[in-house]
């Protein structure tokens, strides 16, 4: 035994059998985006609801605006009534306007009104929020303060004022929405850049002199572009749903435009016996806002696995 | 502690100051406030006589600083539509829409809490998967649309509930987990991250290692940590639901501050408006004041610094 | 013979992980009689703190704890249930932890905690867990004792901190103590108080002590008897004068290598160091787990599991294919026996 003790060269262990086989981060990205059944789910259905949207005046079978008050309130075609057809499947209104081309007009107004507003406030949240955040001192002060002044001004309230005193359109509901649904992008892209800024690559940027501007836009974007695009989803869904309820209240996106939150307000007043007047336009809601919040749950859960907890 | 209380105190005065000038300034947004007041059929005569009633051909400097100190003894202006003090409208109202709140945030919080501590305690089985389950459902449902869900089936089918009016603690069951079951996601979220956090921490267990009781290294030395950030999101989510009180209140017809706002809206009853959102600011930032009291009070790091 | 208090026989923690599953301890025994001090050393993740925390039976959810003996003073706490571990931990048995910044709860006072684990078994009054607190205090050397007890944890600092804690984990008069590396995270002259701190009472108590740590300069100074671990086995062990005189594994040489000894250590001589990094401990690995690194393997030594086996002297033993005297040899050879 003891010459074999100064062989250094000895036969090292095997260890190919215990080497696992590393998939690439990419590789792992997919699988995890294939694997996570709330992000497909949420991609799909959003994915198809934007097709009909897009596709609105291609696939509805009638004029979501043509009045017929001879064939007023058809119930849809589940319901054991002779009164039932396939040419209105999913029956008609109180005006005998047709319901599904109705609810397939309506998907371009919840999806115009939910990614406009999305998009204004995101705009003005990220901008004072990685502000604060890169900044501090008094211009982080300052934002807090103007969060903090937003936060407490009831969302729903002012909205309603505002558009009772500026007059409503389409428009006017989407200006009031980015400009009052912003807090939240703040909120969280000012916890994020401060979070980022303290990291040494940025330290690093600035050592070697790069300017403000290509720090903030080559440096920490890309590091809270993921946070970024997971509150773009949830403000999207909250923005649909004011709009609804906004509508829902008289205020919002005005008659005969086939907005659901109208929609269902129109159909209140039939509820006891058409439960379905309202039944339908809310389920779409319903629908929506869940593929739209799954999709922004799954990618955060498929771009930051640690956090999922 | 002191030095705490009085810079958040001094800090929610200027938020308070800050939104009264928004508020005030709102009457301005639709143009001229007082043809706004004098409705389409009024002359020129009937909106000079507004104008100066209202005092609207002063400047507006002074105007808002007229306003502030009626404001803050308690005149909040007079409602040209019902012909009143809006003070005296507002206050007979507000009790209402807080016992709507408060029932509302107790719903909200008696079924997050459990739901999220039980959640945490076996996360990924059954239960925490039902949580998230009802979790994302709850953030989906526009919670107009569960009222009326929930008017059809236990006001209308079942005949279980009344479907409108303020008479009796029945009529505030629906609109209490219409309202509240918006905000139970969140709760359920934040407490259930909290315990994860709280129960894979050191001291727990440290707290095992003594040998405690699972239920007082649970509920004394878990919960009482994971339950600090909760305290802040209620009090954000309760001055939420007031704002929000406005869609339940004009669906159950609840006569409370909800209800009398959507009608100002209708009437451009503008001083009603205004005393409104004004109200439900100053009392959002009275609650996220005492939540940051509180928050101290619970943790010690805050406290005792 | 002295009492024994805890006796640790074939002791395995495996890890369920993606790619299968982790041995992290793997047939780990030892014992720690009444008064003595047993310190387990080794690199980091060789499978200490889960030993340690495996006999208090706090391991995470998914570990999977297996032994043929675990016995606390005689009372078999393997199959102890978690009714009685609870109603043994902190009465007869205590742990003081890494991370004394953490270890206590924030939001109690370090009264309120302190005495909570007194009352928790034994029925006294506050007032009486009050006085054996500030007696406990004044023992491990905190000053106005009575005045700390309705102080916050984030009022103390990190070293303080650690005498409360053991203060705490005192409060029952345990027999034995696991103090799981409790100065890693402390300053460099802290430690050594701490540590000298802990032999101290644990001689005064006469409570078994486990002391977790790679420190080999503290446990040279304190340890009766010492297991060093390697990858999830003890390689060695023996008395302190055993293992630290007499090395007889390589990894043990290599370790006592790659520090400084007053008087043996020759001048402007390099330090010695070990390539190389642990094995991964996933899947099954029949073979010497230090092979990989060791300067003295052959083809054997990758030829199957190396069991434990005696030295020269009694109660000295090692998990090696070499014999004694070729190990002595070795050893003399690198200048650390």
């Amino acid at each position: 035994m003891s010459e074999a003790v100064q062989d250094t060269n000895a036969q090292k262990p095997p260890i190919a059998d215990r080497t696992i086989e590393e998939p690439s981060p990419a590789e792992r990205a997919r699988k995890r985006m294939f694997g996570h059944f709330g992000f497909m789910f949420g991609a799909i259905v959003l994915l198809g609801i934007l097709a009909i949207a897009f596709l609105a005046p291609l696939i509805s079978p009638h004029d979501p605006l043509d009045q017929q008050l001879a064939r007023k309130l058809i119930p849809p075609i589940w319901h054991d009534s002779p009164k039932a057809t396939w040419v209105h499947p999913l029956g008609t209104d109180q005006f005998g306007r047709d319901y599904l081309s109705r609810l397939i007009h309506g998907s371009q107004i919840s999806l115009l009104i939910g990614f406009a507003a999305m998009l204004i406030s995101g705009v003005i949240g990220t901008a004072i929020g990685v502000a604060a955040g890169y900044f501090g001192g008094k211009v982080d002060m300052v934002v807090n303060f103007v969060i903090t002044t937003r936060l407490s001004l009831p969302v729903v309230l002012v909205a309603l004022a505002v558009v009772s005193l500026v007059g409503n359109s389409l428009w006017i509901v989407i200006c009031v929405l980015g400009l009052l649904i912003w807090d939240r992008f703040a909120v969280v892209m000012r916890s994020t850049t401060q979070q980022v800024r303290n990291l040494d690559y940025v330290a690093a940027a600035q050592a070697i002199g790069c300017s403000t501007p290509r720090i903030i836009f080559a440096e920490i974007m890309p590091n809270i572009v993921n946070n970024l695009i997971v509150v773009a989803t949830v403000e999207m869904a909250h923005a649909i749903i004011l709009e609804a309820a906004l509508s829902f209240l008289g205020l919002g996106v005005q008659p005969p435009a086939p907005s659901w939150g109208l929609m269902i307000a129109e159909g209140k007043n039939h509820m006891l016996f058409d439960p379905w007047l309202v039944g339908i336009p809310g389920t779409a809601l319903f629908i929506l806002i869940l593929s739209i919040n799954l999709l922004g749950d799954g990618m955060r859960d498929i771009t930051a696995p640690e956090n999922r907890n | 502690m002191l030095i705490y209380a009085l810079k958040r105190l001094s800090i929610a005065l200027l938020v308070a100051v800050t939104v009264s000038l928004l508020t005030f300034s709102m009457i301005y947004l639709s143009g001229d406030p007082a043809m706004a007041l004098a409705g389409e059929s009024a002359t020129q005569q009937d909106i000079e006589n507004i104008r100066r009633v209202y005092g609207y051909d002063q400047p507006i400097i002074v105007q808002y600083f007229n306003w502030l100190a009626n404001a803050l003894q308690g005149d909040l202006g007079h409602s040209h539509y019902l012909k009143t003090e809006v003070s005296n409208v507002i206050f007979a109202r507000l009790p209402v829409t807080m016992t709507l709140g408060a029932c509302a945030l107790g719903f909200a919080l008696c079924l997050s809490i459990p739901l999220g501590v039980l959640a945490a305690m076996r996360p990924n089985t059954l239960i925490d998967r039902f949580a998230l389950t009802l979790a994302v459902i709850g953030q989906a449902l526009p919670s107009f649309w569960f009222a009326l869900i929930m008017i059809f089936l236990f006001g209308v089918s079942l005949r279980w509930l009344p479907i409108t009016g303020s008479a009796s603690w029945m009529n505030f069951i629906m609109p209490s987990i219409a309202l509240g079951y918006y905000v139970t996601p969140a709760v359920m979220r934040l407490t259930r991250a909290g315990m994860i956090e709280v129960l894979s921490s050191d001291y727990i267990r440290t707290a095992r290692a003594k040998g405690l009781r699972p239920s007082v290294v649970l509920f004394k030395h878990a919960l009482r940590n994971a339950i600090i950030p909760v305290v802040s999101l209620a009090a954000v989510q309760f001055g939420f639901m007031l704002g929000g009180s406005i869609v339940i209140e004009t669906i159950f017809a609840i006569n409370g501050l909800g209800q009398l706002a959507w009608e100002s809206i209708l009437r451009a009853d503008l001083p009603m408006m205004q005393a409104i959102v004004l109200v439900l600011s100053c009392f959002y930032i009275v609650l996220t004041f005492l939540a940051d009291l509180l928050n101290a009070f619970l943790d010690p790091r805050i406290r005792v610094s | 013979m002295a009492e024994r208090i805890l006796e640790v026989e074939n002791l395995t923690v495996d890890i369920p992980v993606g790619g299968g599953m982790l041995h992290a301890v793997q047939g780990i025994s030892f014992h720690v009689d009444k008064g003595e001090t047993l310190c387990i050393v080794g690199e980091s993740g060789c499978g200490k703190s889960l030993t340690s925390l495996a006999v208090m039976d706090l391991l995470p959810k998914k570990a999977i704890r297996g032994a043929n003996k675990l016995e606390l003073g005689g009372e078999d706490i393997l199959n102890a249930g978690e009714r009685r571990m609870s109603d043994i931990r902190g009465n007869t048995m205590g742990m003081i932890f890494q991370e004394p910044m953490t270890s206590l709860n924030p939001a109690y006072t370090i009264g309120n905690q302190m005495e909570e684990a007194l009352k928790r078994h034994r029925n006294v009054s506050t007032r009486e867990a009050r006085d054996r607190a500030i007696y406990l205090l004044e023992k491990v050397g905190i000053t106005a004792a009575a005045s700390r007890l309705s102080q916050y944890p984030h009022q103390l600092s990190g070293g303080l901190r650690q005498r409360v804690m053991i203060a705490m984990t005192l409060m029952c008069g345990p027999n034995l103590i696991i103090a799981d590396e409790p100065t890693t995270a402390l300053d460099v002259t802290i430690q050594a108080q701490i540590l000298l701190l802990l032999a101290e009472l644990q001689r005064e108590f006469e409570m078994g002590l486990i002391l977790i740590t790679h420190d080999l300069g503290v446990v040279a100074r304190i340890a009766d008897r010492v297991a060093v671990m390697y990858a999830g086995q003890v390689v060695e062990q023996g008395t302190a004068d055993q293992v630290f005189n007499r090395p007889t594994h390589p990894y043990t040489q290599g370790l006592l290598d790659c520090i400084p000894i007053p008087g043996k250590t020759e001048r402007n001589k390099p330090l010695g160091s070990i390539p190389g990094i642990v094995p991964s401990l996933v899947g099954a690995f029949h073979a010497c787990h230090f092979a990989e690194r060791c300067q003295y393997a052959f083809a054997e030594c990758v030829k199957g599991d190396i069991d434990m086996r005696p030295a020269v002297e009694d109660g000295h033993e090692y998990r090696c294919l070499l014999d004694p005297e070729t190990c002595r040899a070795n050893a003399q050879k690198r200048g650390v026996a």
